[in-house]
Protein backbone atom coordinates (compact mmCIF):
# COMPACT_ATOMS: atom_id res chain seq x y z
CA UNK A 1 0.00 0.00 0.00
CA UNK A 2 1.20 3.46 -1.13
CA UNK A 3 1.65 6.19 1.65
CA UNK A 4 -0.05 8.51 -0.46
CA UNK A 5 0.64 12.06 -0.39
CA UNK A 6 -1.95 14.50 1.69
CA UNK A 7 -2.54 16.31 -1.28
CA UNK A 8 -3.74 12.50 -2.81
CA UNK A 9 -5.33 11.09 0.16
CA UNK A 10 -7.02 13.99 1.48
CA UNK A 11 -10.02 13.90 -0.47
CA UNK A 12 -10.90 10.24 0.73
CA UNK A 13 -10.52 11.14 4.24
CA UNK A 14 -12.81 14.06 3.69
CA UNK A 15 -15.38 12.02 1.21
CA UNK A 16 -15.67 9.23 3.71
CA UNK A 17 -16.32 12.03 6.77
CA UNK A 18 -18.95 13.75 4.89
CA UNK A 19 -20.63 10.94 3.98
CA UNK A 20 -20.74 9.81 7.57
CA UNK A 21 -22.50 13.54 8.47
CA UNK A 22 -24.65 13.49 5.40
CA UNK A 23 -26.36 10.06 6.26
CA UNK A 24 -26.87 11.29 9.93
CA UNK A 25 -28.21 14.47 8.49
CA UNK A 26 -30.66 13.00 6.09
CA UNK A 27 -31.91 10.68 9.10
CA UNK A 28 -32.07 13.58 11.38
CA UNK A 29 -34.47 15.61 8.40
CA UNK A 30 -36.41 12.03 8.30
CA UNK A 31 -36.75 11.82 11.61
CA UNK A 32 -37.55 15.70 11.59
CA UNK A 33 -40.72 15.62 9.03
CA UNK A 34 -42.34 12.68 11.00
CA UNK A 35 -41.84 15.36 14.24
CA UNK A 36 -43.97 17.66 12.10
CA UNK A 37 -46.02 14.78 11.25
CA UNK A 38 -46.89 14.32 14.97
CA UNK A 39 -47.20 18.34 15.77
CA UNK A 40 -49.94 18.27 12.92
CA UNK A 41 -51.89 15.37 14.07
CA UNK A 42 -51.65 16.92 17.59
CA UNK A 43 -53.21 20.08 16.30
CA UNK A 44 -55.91 18.70 15.44
CA UNK A 45 -56.87 16.87 18.27
CA UNK A 46 -56.44 19.79 19.61
CA UNK A 47 -59.22 20.97 17.21
CA UNK A 48 -61.31 18.01 17.84
CA UNK A 49 -61.04 18.65 21.40
CA UNK A 50 -62.53 21.87 22.04
CA UNK A 51 -65.06 20.93 19.13
CA UNK A 52 -66.54 18.06 21.09
CA UNK A 53 -66.19 20.44 24.21
CA UNK A 54 -69.42 22.39 22.79
CA UNK A 55 -71.10 19.14 22.36
CA UNK A 56 -73.68 17.62 24.39
CA UNK A 57 -73.11 16.89 28.13
CA UNK A 58 -72.92 12.90 28.08
CA UNK A 59 -70.21 12.93 24.96
CA UNK A 60 -68.02 15.42 26.91
CA UNK A 61 -68.61 13.58 30.09
CA UNK A 62 -67.23 10.40 28.08
CA UNK A 63 -64.87 12.15 26.82
CA UNK A 64 -63.54 13.93 29.95
CA UNK A 65 -63.64 10.90 32.13
CA UNK A 66 -61.49 8.71 28.74
CA UNK A 67 -59.26 11.95 28.70
CA UNK A 68 -58.51 12.03 32.36
CA UNK A 69 -57.61 8.11 32.32
CA UNK A 70 -55.42 8.87 29.35
CA UNK A 71 -54.21 11.47 31.09
CA UNK A 72 -52.86 9.52 33.98
CA UNK A 73 -49.75 7.62 32.19
CA UNK A 74 -48.90 11.05 29.85
CA UNK A 75 -49.03 13.44 32.79
CA UNK A 76 -46.82 10.95 35.33
CA UNK A 77 -44.36 10.40 32.31
CA UNK A 78 -44.28 14.31 31.28
CA UNK A 79 -40.64 15.38 31.76
CA UNK A 80 -38.59 18.61 31.72
CA UNK A 81 -39.73 22.45 32.73
CA UNK A 82 -42.53 22.71 29.51
CA UNK A 83 -45.79 21.37 30.10
CA UNK A 84 -46.69 18.69 28.11
CA UNK A 85 -48.89 19.68 25.05
CA UNK A 86 -51.26 16.08 26.04
CA UNK A 87 -51.55 17.43 28.81
CA UNK A 88 -52.72 20.86 27.48
CA UNK A 89 -55.18 18.83 25.78
CA UNK A 90 -56.80 16.75 28.02
CA UNK A 91 -56.96 19.76 30.23
CA UNK A 92 -58.84 21.69 27.76
CA UNK A 93 -61.22 18.68 27.23
CA UNK A 94 -61.54 18.09 31.06
CA UNK A 95 -62.65 21.94 31.72
CA UNK A 96 -64.64 21.77 28.35
CA UNK A 97 -66.26 18.75 30.51
CA UNK A 98 -66.87 20.51 33.64
CA UNK A 99 -67.63 23.91 32.27
CA UNK A 100 -71.76 25.21 31.95
CA UNK B 1 -54.93 -40.18 24.51
CA UNK B 2 -51.34 -39.53 25.64
CA UNK B 3 -49.54 -37.48 22.97
CA UNK B 4 -47.92 -39.75 19.78
CA UNK B 5 -43.82 -40.42 20.24
CA UNK B 6 -42.26 -37.83 18.42
CA UNK B 7 -40.60 -39.83 15.89
CA UNK B 8 -43.74 -41.81 15.29
CA UNK B 9 -44.63 -38.23 14.32
CA UNK B 10 -41.74 -37.09 12.47
CA UNK B 11 -42.28 -40.11 10.87
CA UNK B 12 -45.94 -39.56 9.78
CA UNK B 13 -45.27 -36.01 8.90
CA UNK B 14 -42.17 -37.10 6.62
CA UNK B 15 -44.28 -39.87 5.16
CA UNK B 16 -47.17 -37.58 4.12
CA UNK B 17 -44.98 -34.86 2.65
CA UNK B 18 -43.09 -37.67 0.39
CA UNK B 19 -46.19 -39.02 -0.92
CA UNK B 20 -47.47 -35.84 -2.06
CA UNK B 21 -44.18 -35.32 -3.50
CA UNK B 22 -44.65 -38.73 -5.59
CA UNK B 23 -48.26 -38.17 -6.36
CA UNK B 24 -47.45 -34.68 -7.81
CA UNK B 25 -43.69 -34.76 -8.73
CA UNK B 26 -44.07 -30.55 -8.01
CA UNK B 27 -40.57 -29.96 -6.27
CA UNK B 28 -37.79 -32.63 -7.37
CA UNK B 29 -38.39 -32.85 -10.79
CA UNK B 30 -37.90 -29.06 -11.55
CA UNK B 31 -34.67 -28.93 -9.11
CA UNK B 32 -33.43 -31.41 -11.03
CA UNK B 33 -34.48 -30.03 -14.89
CA UNK B 34 -33.62 -26.51 -13.70
CA UNK B 35 -30.08 -27.73 -12.48
CA UNK B 36 -29.26 -29.28 -15.84
CA UNK B 37 -30.55 -26.80 -17.66
CA UNK B 38 -28.17 -24.03 -15.40
CA UNK B 39 -24.80 -26.25 -16.05
CA UNK B 40 -26.22 -25.17 -20.07
CA UNK B 41 -26.21 -22.04 -19.43
CA UNK B 42 -22.83 -21.70 -17.60
CA UNK B 43 -21.70 -23.10 -20.90
CA UNK B 44 -22.68 -20.47 -22.76
CA UNK B 45 -22.05 -18.10 -20.30
CA UNK B 46 -18.72 -18.92 -19.38
CA UNK B 47 -17.35 -20.12 -22.86
CA UNK B 48 -15.89 -22.84 -21.63
CA UNK B 49 -15.92 -26.94 -22.87
CA UNK B 50 -15.04 -28.35 -19.56
CA UNK B 51 -14.43 -26.73 -15.99
CA UNK B 52 -12.28 -28.24 -13.37
CA UNK B 53 -10.62 -26.44 -9.45
CA UNK B 54 -12.53 -24.16 -8.05
CA UNK B 55 -14.15 -22.85 -10.86
CA UNK B 56 -16.06 -26.22 -11.15
CA UNK B 57 -16.82 -26.45 -7.35
CA UNK B 58 -18.14 -23.17 -7.54
CA UNK B 59 -20.76 -23.67 -10.76
CA UNK B 60 -21.92 -26.86 -8.84
CA UNK B 61 -22.42 -25.63 -6.00
CA UNK B 62 -23.88 -22.30 -7.08
CA UNK B 63 -26.14 -24.39 -9.60
CA UNK B 64 -27.51 -27.07 -6.33
CA UNK B 65 -28.22 -23.73 -4.25
CA UNK B 66 -30.69 -22.10 -6.61
CA UNK B 67 -31.95 -25.59 -7.09
CA UNK B 68 -32.76 -25.92 -3.48
CA UNK B 69 -34.15 -22.30 -3.25
CA UNK B 70 -36.37 -23.64 -5.86
CA UNK B 71 -37.38 -26.55 -3.34
CA UNK B 72 -37.41 -24.28 -0.12
CA UNK B 73 -40.32 -21.78 -1.76
CA UNK B 74 -42.23 -24.59 -2.29
CA UNK B 75 -41.28 -26.68 1.24
CA UNK B 76 -44.00 -24.96 3.76
CA UNK B 77 -46.69 -23.75 0.66
CA UNK B 78 -49.09 -26.96 0.46
CA UNK B 79 -49.67 -26.63 4.07
CA UNK B 80 -50.01 -23.00 4.22
CA UNK B 81 -52.76 -23.05 1.81
CA UNK B 82 -54.57 -26.06 2.50
CA UNK B 83 -54.93 -25.23 6.44
CA UNK B 84 -52.39 -28.23 7.24
CA UNK B 85 -50.47 -25.75 9.84
CA UNK B 86 -54.11 -25.35 11.65
CA UNK B 87 -54.57 -29.39 11.60
CA UNK B 88 -51.07 -29.82 12.98
CA UNK B 89 -51.27 -27.46 15.76
CA UNK B 90 -54.89 -28.67 17.07
CA UNK B 91 -52.55 -31.92 17.13
CA UNK B 92 -51.07 -32.64 20.72
CA UNK B 93 -48.11 -33.62 18.71
CA UNK B 94 -44.48 -31.40 19.49
CA UNK B 95 -44.09 -28.48 16.97
CA UNK B 96 -40.07 -29.38 16.58
CA UNK B 97 -41.65 -32.65 15.07
CA UNK B 98 -43.21 -30.62 11.94
CA UNK B 99 -39.87 -28.38 11.42
CA UNK B 100 -37.60 -31.90 11.72
CA UNK B 101 -40.03 -33.86 9.34
CA UNK B 102 -39.44 -30.82 6.82
CA UNK B 103 -35.68 -30.48 7.41
CA UNK B 104 -35.75 -34.54 6.27
CA UNK B 105 -37.37 -33.94 3.66
CA UNK B 106 -35.95 -30.99 1.70
CA UNK B 107 -32.53 -33.28 2.96
CA UNK B 108 -34.21 -35.88 1.00
CA UNK B 109 -35.11 -33.62 -2.05
CA UNK B 110 -31.52 -32.44 -2.72
CA UNK B 111 -30.18 -36.19 -1.93
CA UNK B 112 -32.69 -37.08 -5.16
CA UNK B 113 -31.85 -34.08 -6.75
CA UNK B 114 -27.68 -34.73 -6.66
CA UNK B 115 -28.51 -38.06 -8.01
CA UNK B 116 -29.75 -36.11 -10.95
CA UNK B 117 -27.04 -33.16 -10.74
CA UNK B 118 -24.04 -34.23 -10.58
CA UNK B 119 -23.88 -37.12 -12.87
CA UNK B 120 -25.41 -34.55 -15.46
CA UNK B 121 -22.21 -31.75 -14.13
CA UNK B 122 -19.85 -35.10 -14.84
CA UNK B 123 -21.34 -35.63 -18.23
CA UNK B 124 -21.40 -31.74 -19.57
CA UNK B 125 -18.86 -29.61 -17.66
CA UNK B 126 -16.48 -31.46 -15.26
CA UNK B 127 -12.96 -32.06 -16.79
CA UNK B 128 -11.52 -34.56 -14.78
CA UNK B 129 -13.02 -37.99 -14.24
CA UNK B 130 -15.21 -37.65 -11.32
CA UNK B 131 -14.37 -41.87 -10.16
CA UNK B 132 -11.74 -41.21 -7.47
CA UNK B 133 -13.60 -37.81 -6.38
CA UNK B 134 -16.70 -39.52 -5.22
CA UNK B 135 -16.51 -40.48 -1.58
CA UNK B 136 -15.08 -37.25 -0.47
CA UNK B 137 -17.60 -35.73 -2.82
CA UNK B 138 -20.51 -37.48 -1.21
CA UNK B 139 -19.77 -36.47 2.14
CA UNK B 140 -19.29 -32.97 1.13
CA UNK B 141 -22.86 -33.25 -0.21
CA UNK B 142 -24.36 -34.91 2.54
CA UNK B 143 -23.06 -31.91 4.97
CA UNK B 144 -23.92 -29.52 2.22
CA UNK B 145 -27.63 -30.01 2.06
CA UNK B 146 -27.94 -30.92 5.99
CA UNK B 147 -27.17 -27.30 6.12
CA UNK B 148 -29.83 -26.17 3.13
CA UNK B 149 -32.08 -28.60 4.94
CA UNK B 150 -31.61 -26.60 8.47
CA UNK B 151 -31.43 -23.02 6.50
CA UNK B 152 -34.52 -23.83 3.94
CA UNK B 153 -36.98 -24.99 7.01
CA UNK B 154 -36.33 -22.19 8.93
CA UNK B 155 -36.79 -19.28 5.91
CA UNK B 156 -39.67 -21.41 4.41
CA UNK B 157 -41.57 -21.25 7.86
CA UNK B 158 -40.46 -17.45 8.02
CA UNK B 159 -41.90 -16.37 4.68
CA UNK B 160 -44.98 -18.99 3.82
CA UNK B 161 -47.19 -16.83 5.69
CA UNK B 162 -46.14 -13.71 4.29
CA UNK B 163 -47.50 -11.58 1.01
CA UNK B 164 -44.00 -12.05 -1.34
CA UNK B 165 -42.97 -15.40 -0.24
CA UNK B 166 -41.67 -16.16 -3.66
CA UNK B 167 -39.29 -13.34 -3.55
CA UNK B 168 -38.48 -13.12 0.43
CA UNK B 169 -38.01 -17.31 0.07
CA UNK B 170 -34.18 -16.66 -2.08
CA UNK B 171 -33.92 -13.04 -0.53
CA UNK B 172 -33.56 -14.41 3.46
CA UNK B 173 -31.93 -17.80 2.40
CA UNK B 174 -29.16 -17.09 -0.38
CA UNK B 175 -27.40 -14.51 2.61
CA UNK B 176 -27.45 -17.04 5.21
CA UNK B 177 -26.34 -20.06 2.61
CA UNK B 178 -23.53 -18.48 1.94
CA UNK B 179 -21.48 -20.03 3.97
CA UNK B 180 -22.41 -22.91 2.92
CA UNK B 181 -21.69 -22.41 0.03
CA UNK B 182 -18.23 -21.02 0.91
CA UNK B 183 -17.70 -24.22 2.84
CA UNK B 184 -18.81 -26.78 0.29
CA UNK B 185 -16.55 -25.49 -2.37
CA UNK B 186 -13.49 -24.85 -0.44
CA UNK B 187 -14.15 -28.38 0.42
CA UNK B 188 -14.79 -29.13 -3.56
CA UNK B 189 -12.32 -27.52 -5.12
CA UNK B 190 -9.47 -30.16 -4.59
CA UNK B 191 -12.11 -32.86 -5.28
CA UNK B 192 -12.34 -31.63 -8.90
CA UNK B 193 -9.23 -30.65 -9.22
CA UNK B 194 -6.34 -32.85 -12.11
CA UNK B 195 -4.55 -34.92 -9.47
CA UNK B 196 -7.23 -35.37 -7.21
CA UNK B 197 -5.88 -33.66 -3.46
CA UNK B 198 -7.04 -34.65 -0.40
CA UNK B 199 -10.21 -33.63 1.49
CA UNK B 200 -9.83 -30.35 3.73
CA UNK B 201 -11.47 -31.63 6.68
CA UNK B 202 -10.69 -28.27 8.11
CA UNK B 203 -13.87 -27.17 5.44
CA UNK B 204 -15.69 -29.99 6.49
CA UNK B 205 -15.43 -29.48 10.15
CA UNK B 206 -16.54 -25.66 9.09
CA UNK B 207 -19.68 -27.00 7.17
CA UNK B 208 -20.62 -29.48 10.23
CA UNK B 209 -20.20 -26.76 12.83
CA UNK B 210 -22.51 -23.93 10.53
CA UNK B 211 -25.19 -27.24 10.21
CA UNK B 212 -25.04 -27.88 13.98
CA UNK B 213 -25.29 -24.08 14.72
CA UNK B 214 -28.20 -23.21 12.80
CA UNK B 215 -30.12 -26.56 13.89
CA UNK B 216 -30.40 -25.89 17.30
CA UNK B 217 -30.92 -21.62 16.47
CA UNK B 218 -34.05 -23.42 13.79
CA UNK B 219 -35.22 -25.87 16.54
CA UNK B 220 -35.40 -23.28 19.08
CA UNK B 221 -37.39 -20.83 17.36
CA UNK B 222 -39.83 -22.88 15.08
CA UNK B 223 -42.29 -22.76 17.35
CA UNK B 224 -43.04 -18.86 17.48
CA UNK B 225 -43.27 -19.30 13.75
CA UNK B 226 -45.83 -21.66 13.72
CA UNK B 227 -48.13 -20.31 16.33
CA UNK B 228 -51.58 -18.10 14.73
CA UNK C 1 -40.77 7.02 28.56
CA UNK C 2 -37.38 7.61 26.22
CA UNK C 3 -37.31 11.25 25.99
CA UNK C 4 -36.18 11.79 29.34
CA UNK C 5 -32.60 11.42 29.27
CA UNK C 6 -32.31 12.43 25.27
CA UNK C 7 -31.08 15.64 26.24
CA UNK C 8 -28.32 14.94 28.31
CA UNK C 9 -27.11 11.97 25.95
CA UNK C 10 -27.46 13.96 22.75
CA UNK C 11 -24.91 16.73 24.38
CA UNK C 12 -22.91 13.89 25.75
CA UNK C 13 -22.73 13.06 22.15
CA UNK C 14 -21.91 16.13 20.84
CA UNK C 15 -18.78 16.37 23.21
CA UNK C 16 -17.64 13.41 22.26
CA UNK C 17 -17.91 13.16 18.63
CA UNK C 18 -16.43 16.86 18.63
CA UNK C 19 -13.29 15.50 20.79
CA UNK C 20 -12.80 12.87 18.89
CA UNK C 21 -12.78 15.22 15.35
CA UNK C 22 -10.32 17.25 16.85
CA UNK C 23 -7.95 14.47 18.25
CA UNK C 24 -8.13 12.61 14.78
CA UNK C 25 -7.21 15.73 13.25
CA UNK C 26 -4.70 17.66 15.06
CA UNK C 27 -3.14 14.83 17.74
CA UNK C 28 -2.95 11.47 16.31
CA UNK C 29 0.03 11.11 14.15
CA UNK C 30 -0.25 10.10 10.48
CA UNK C 31 0.37 6.09 10.26
CA UNK C 32 3.97 5.15 8.72
CA UNK C 33 2.18 3.13 6.10
CA UNK C 34 -0.77 4.25 4.94
CA UNK C 35 -0.69 8.13 5.68
CA UNK C 36 -2.83 10.58 6.08
CA UNK C 37 -5.63 7.79 4.25
CA UNK C 38 -5.52 5.94 7.87
CA UNK C 39 -7.60 8.58 9.28
CA UNK C 40 -10.76 7.20 8.20
CA UNK C 41 -10.54 3.72 9.80
CA UNK C 42 -11.51 6.52 13.39
CA UNK C 43 -15.02 7.11 11.55
CA UNK C 44 -15.23 3.44 9.35
CA UNK C 45 -13.90 0.98 11.90
CA UNK C 46 -15.96 2.12 14.94
CA UNK C 47 -18.99 2.53 13.00
CA UNK C 48 -18.54 -0.82 11.96
CA UNK C 49 -18.05 -2.26 15.25
CA UNK C 50 -21.27 -0.20 16.26
CA UNK C 51 -23.47 -1.64 14.06
CA UNK C 52 -22.80 -4.94 14.57
CA UNK C 53 -22.87 -4.63 17.97
CA UNK C 54 -26.32 -2.75 17.23
CA UNK C 55 -27.60 -6.02 15.44
CA UNK C 56 -26.81 -8.10 18.49
CA UNK C 57 -28.71 -5.43 20.46
CA UNK C 58 -31.39 -6.14 18.01
CA UNK C 59 -31.04 -9.74 18.46
CA UNK C 60 -31.26 -9.80 22.43
CA UNK C 61 -34.61 -7.46 22.43
CA UNK C 62 -35.87 -9.92 20.18
CA UNK C 63 -35.35 -12.77 22.02
CA UNK C 64 -36.81 -11.04 24.77
CA UNK C 65 -39.86 -10.09 23.00
CA UNK C 66 -40.79 -13.42 22.03
CA UNK C 67 -40.10 -14.40 25.89
CA UNK C 68 -42.68 -11.98 27.45
CA UNK C 69 -44.36 -11.49 24.21
CA UNK C 70 -44.65 -7.55 25.16
CA UNK C 71 -44.12 -5.34 22.08
CA UNK C 72 -42.32 -2.70 23.41
CA UNK C 73 -39.66 -5.13 23.00
CA UNK C 74 -40.71 -5.34 19.17
CA UNK C 75 -40.29 -1.91 18.94
CA UNK C 76 -36.68 -1.90 20.88
CA UNK C 77 -35.52 -4.51 18.22
CA UNK C 78 -36.75 -3.10 15.00
CA UNK C 79 -35.80 0.54 16.05
CA UNK C 80 -32.07 -1.41 16.99
CA UNK C 81 -32.03 -2.69 13.73
CA UNK C 82 -33.08 0.28 11.73
CA UNK C 83 -30.25 2.44 13.59
CA UNK C 84 -27.83 0.02 12.68
CA UNK C 85 -28.68 -0.44 8.80
CA UNK C 86 -28.62 3.20 8.68
CA UNK C 87 -24.78 3.08 10.40
CA UNK C 88 -23.98 -0.36 7.81
CA UNK C 89 -24.52 1.93 5.01
CA UNK C 90 -22.01 4.42 6.08
CA UNK C 91 -19.91 1.72 6.54
CA UNK C 92 -19.56 0.40 3.31
CA UNK C 93 -19.49 3.66 1.38
CA UNK C 94 -16.67 4.62 3.90
CA UNK C 95 -14.58 1.35 3.33
CA UNK C 96 -15.50 1.19 -0.09
CA UNK C 97 -13.78 4.98 -0.19
CA UNK C 98 -10.90 3.70 2.01
CA UNK C 99 -10.43 0.69 -0.71
CA UNK C 100 -10.13 2.88 -3.53
CA UNK C 101 -7.59 4.99 -1.68
CA UNK C 102 -5.45 2.27 -0.46
CA UNK C 103 -5.70 -0.48 -3.25
CA UNK C 104 -6.98 1.16 -6.60
CA UNK C 105 -10.05 -0.20 -6.43
CA UNK C 106 -13.62 0.91 -5.11
CA UNK C 107 -14.63 -2.63 -4.07
CA UNK C 108 -11.91 -5.40 -2.92
CA UNK C 109 -12.72 -9.12 -1.88
CA UNK C 110 -9.59 -9.41 0.08
CA UNK C 111 -10.34 -7.50 2.72
CA UNK C 112 -12.43 -10.13 4.74
CA UNK C 113 -14.08 -7.45 6.99
CA UNK C 114 -15.08 -5.95 4.05
CA UNK C 115 -16.99 -8.72 3.15
CA UNK C 116 -18.44 -10.29 5.87
CA UNK C 117 -20.29 -7.13 6.77
CA UNK C 118 -21.70 -6.28 2.99
CA UNK C 119 -23.16 -10.36 3.63
CA UNK C 120 -24.74 -9.12 6.81
CA UNK C 121 -25.89 -6.25 5.49
CA UNK C 122 -27.49 -8.28 2.41
CA UNK C 123 -29.00 -10.03 4.98
CA UNK C 124 -30.87 -7.32 6.96
CA UNK C 125 -31.73 -5.48 4.25
CA UNK C 126 -34.27 -8.79 3.75
CA UNK C 127 -36.18 -6.90 7.23
CA UNK C 128 -38.14 -4.08 6.13
CA UNK C 129 -39.22 -6.45 3.29
CA UNK C 130 -40.41 -9.23 5.95
CA UNK C 131 -41.90 -7.23 8.33
CA UNK C 132 -44.11 -5.20 5.44
CA UNK C 133 -44.86 -8.13 3.84
CA UNK C 134 -46.44 -9.61 7.00
CA UNK C 135 -49.83 -8.06 7.88
CA UNK C 136 -51.21 -9.41 11.06
CA UNK C 137 -49.27 -7.17 13.58
CA UNK C 138 -48.83 -10.11 15.91
CA UNK C 139 -47.10 -12.24 13.44
CA UNK C 140 -45.54 -10.01 11.84
CA UNK C 141 -43.56 -9.14 15.37
CA UNK C 142 -43.03 -12.62 16.04
CA UNK C 143 -41.58 -13.43 12.67
CA UNK C 144 -39.47 -9.85 12.79
CA UNK C 145 -38.06 -11.27 15.76
CA UNK C 146 -37.38 -14.68 14.52
CA UNK C 147 -35.60 -13.41 12.01
CA UNK C 148 -33.42 -10.82 14.24
CA UNK C 149 -32.58 -14.15 16.32
CA UNK C 150 -31.62 -15.61 13.68
CA UNK C 151 -29.19 -13.07 11.65
CA UNK C 152 -27.99 -11.98 15.25
CA UNK C 153 -26.38 -15.39 15.37
CA UNK C 154 -25.36 -15.33 11.52
CA UNK C 155 -23.47 -12.41 12.51
CA UNK C 156 -20.37 -13.77 14.45
CA UNK C 157 -20.58 -16.53 12.59
CA UNK C 158 -20.60 -14.92 9.20
CA UNK C 159 -17.27 -13.35 10.31
CA UNK C 160 -15.06 -16.26 11.39
CA UNK C 161 -15.99 -18.00 8.43
CA UNK C 162 -15.16 -15.54 5.79
CA UNK C 163 -12.11 -14.36 7.67
CA UNK C 164 -11.08 -17.93 7.65
CA UNK C 165 -11.05 -18.50 3.68
CA UNK C 166 -9.16 -15.74 3.16
CA UNK C 167 -6.47 -15.68 5.59
CA UNK C 168 -3.93 -17.15 3.82
CA UNK C 169 -4.89 -15.19 0.68
CA UNK C 170 -3.98 -11.76 1.10
CA UNK C 171 -2.72 -10.44 4.23
CA UNK C 172 -5.62 -8.34 6.47
CA UNK C 173 -5.76 -4.56 5.96
CA UNK C 174 -5.89 -3.73 9.73
CA UNK C 175 -3.82 -6.23 11.11
CA UNK C 176 -1.83 -5.41 14.33
CA UNK C 177 -2.56 -3.05 17.19
CA UNK C 178 -2.38 0.45 17.04
CA UNK C 179 0.34 2.74 18.88
CA UNK C 180 -0.17 4.75 21.73
CA UNK C 181 -1.99 8.07 20.79
CA UNK C 182 -3.68 6.44 17.86
CA UNK C 183 -5.37 3.47 20.15
CA UNK C 184 -6.50 6.67 22.85
CA UNK C 185 -8.45 7.92 19.79
CA UNK C 186 -9.56 4.48 18.24
CA UNK C 187 -11.15 3.79 21.79
CA UNK C 188 -12.43 7.37 22.07
CA UNK C 189 -13.97 7.15 18.38
CA UNK C 190 -15.42 4.40 19.56
CA UNK C 191 -17.79 5.46 22.53
CA UNK C 192 -18.74 8.32 20.66
CA UNK C 193 -20.07 6.69 17.87
CA UNK C 194 -21.58 4.04 20.22
CA UNK C 195 -23.13 7.15 21.83
CA UNK C 196 -24.45 8.61 18.81
CA UNK C 197 -25.91 4.84 18.35
CA UNK C 198 -28.01 5.17 21.48
CA UNK C 199 -28.94 8.75 20.90
CA UNK C 200 -31.12 8.26 17.64
CA UNK C 201 -31.89 5.01 19.23
CA UNK C 202 -33.63 6.99 22.11
CA UNK C 203 -34.34 9.79 19.53
CA UNK C 204 -36.50 7.05 17.22
CA UNK C 205 -38.17 5.47 20.06
CA UNK C 206 -39.48 8.44 21.44
CA UNK C 207 -40.97 9.43 18.11
CA UNK C 208 -42.43 6.09 17.76
CA UNK C 209 -43.81 6.51 21.56
CA UNK C 210 -45.10 9.46 20.87
CA UNK C 211 -47.16 9.08 17.67
CA UNK C 212 -48.15 5.78 19.91
CA UNK C 213 -49.63 8.08 22.31
CA UNK C 214 -51.73 10.44 19.83
CA UNK C 215 -53.06 7.67 18.51
CA UNK C 216 -54.38 6.60 21.72
CA UNK C 217 -55.09 10.58 22.56
CA UNK C 218 -57.26 10.52 19.05
CA UNK C 219 -59.47 7.44 20.03
CA UNK C 220 -59.79 8.87 23.33
CA UNK C 221 -61.51 12.15 22.25
CA UNK C 222 -63.06 10.96 18.98
CA UNK C 223 -64.75 7.97 20.12
CA UNK C 224 -64.62 5.52 17.39
CA UNK C 225 -63.57 7.71 14.23
CA UNK C 226 -60.64 7.12 12.86
CA UNK C 227 -59.58 9.94 10.95
CA UNK C 228 -56.04 9.17 10.10
CA UNK C 229 -56.05 5.42 8.88
CA UNK C 230 -52.63 3.92 9.43
CA UNK C 231 -50.51 3.45 6.49
CA UNK C 232 -49.10 -0.09 5.72
CA UNK C 233 -45.24 0.09 6.66
CA UNK C 234 -42.57 -1.93 7.92
CA UNK C 235 -42.46 -0.29 11.44
CA UNK C 236 -44.21 -2.57 14.22
CA UNK C 237 -47.68 -1.15 14.78
CA UNK C 238 -47.90 1.47 16.66
CA UNK C 239 -51.58 0.79 18.49
CA UNK C 240 -49.83 -1.91 20.20
CA UNK C 241 -48.18 0.66 22.52
CA UNK C 242 -51.15 2.66 23.46
CA UNK C 243 -51.42 3.03 27.46
CA UNK C 244 -47.29 2.62 27.82
CA UNK C 245 -45.85 5.05 30.03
Amino acid sequence: MPALPLHTAGPYVAAAYIVFVALIGIYVAIMAAKLSRIERDLGELTELARRTRGGGAERTGDGAAGAARGAEPTRAGASGSAPSLEAEVVRHAVAGGEGP
Amino acid sequence: MSAPGTRAVVAALLRKDLRIELRNFESVPAMALFSVTTFVLFHFGLQRDTLSGDLAAGVLWVTLLFAAVLGINRLFVADAEQGGFDAFLLSPADRGALALAKALALLGYMLVLELVAVPAFALLLLGPPIGQALPGLVLVLVLGDLGVAVIGTLVGALAVRSRARDLLGPLLSLPLLVPVVLGAALATKPLLSTPVGGLPLRWLGTLAAYDLVFALIAFALFDFLLED
Amino acid sequence: MYGKRLRALSLTTIATLTATLALVFFWAPNDADQGFLQKIIYIHVPLAIVTLCGFIVGACCAIAHLRTRDPRWDMRSYVAIHISLVFGVGVLITGSIWAKGSWGHWWVWSEPTLVSFLLVMLLYATYQPLRFAIEDPERQARAASVFAITAGAFVPINFAIVRLSTQYVHPRLGSGSLPGRMEVVFLLAIASIALLWTTLWRYEMTSKHAAAQLRTLARLLGGDEDDVPPRRSAAPSVTHLEGVG
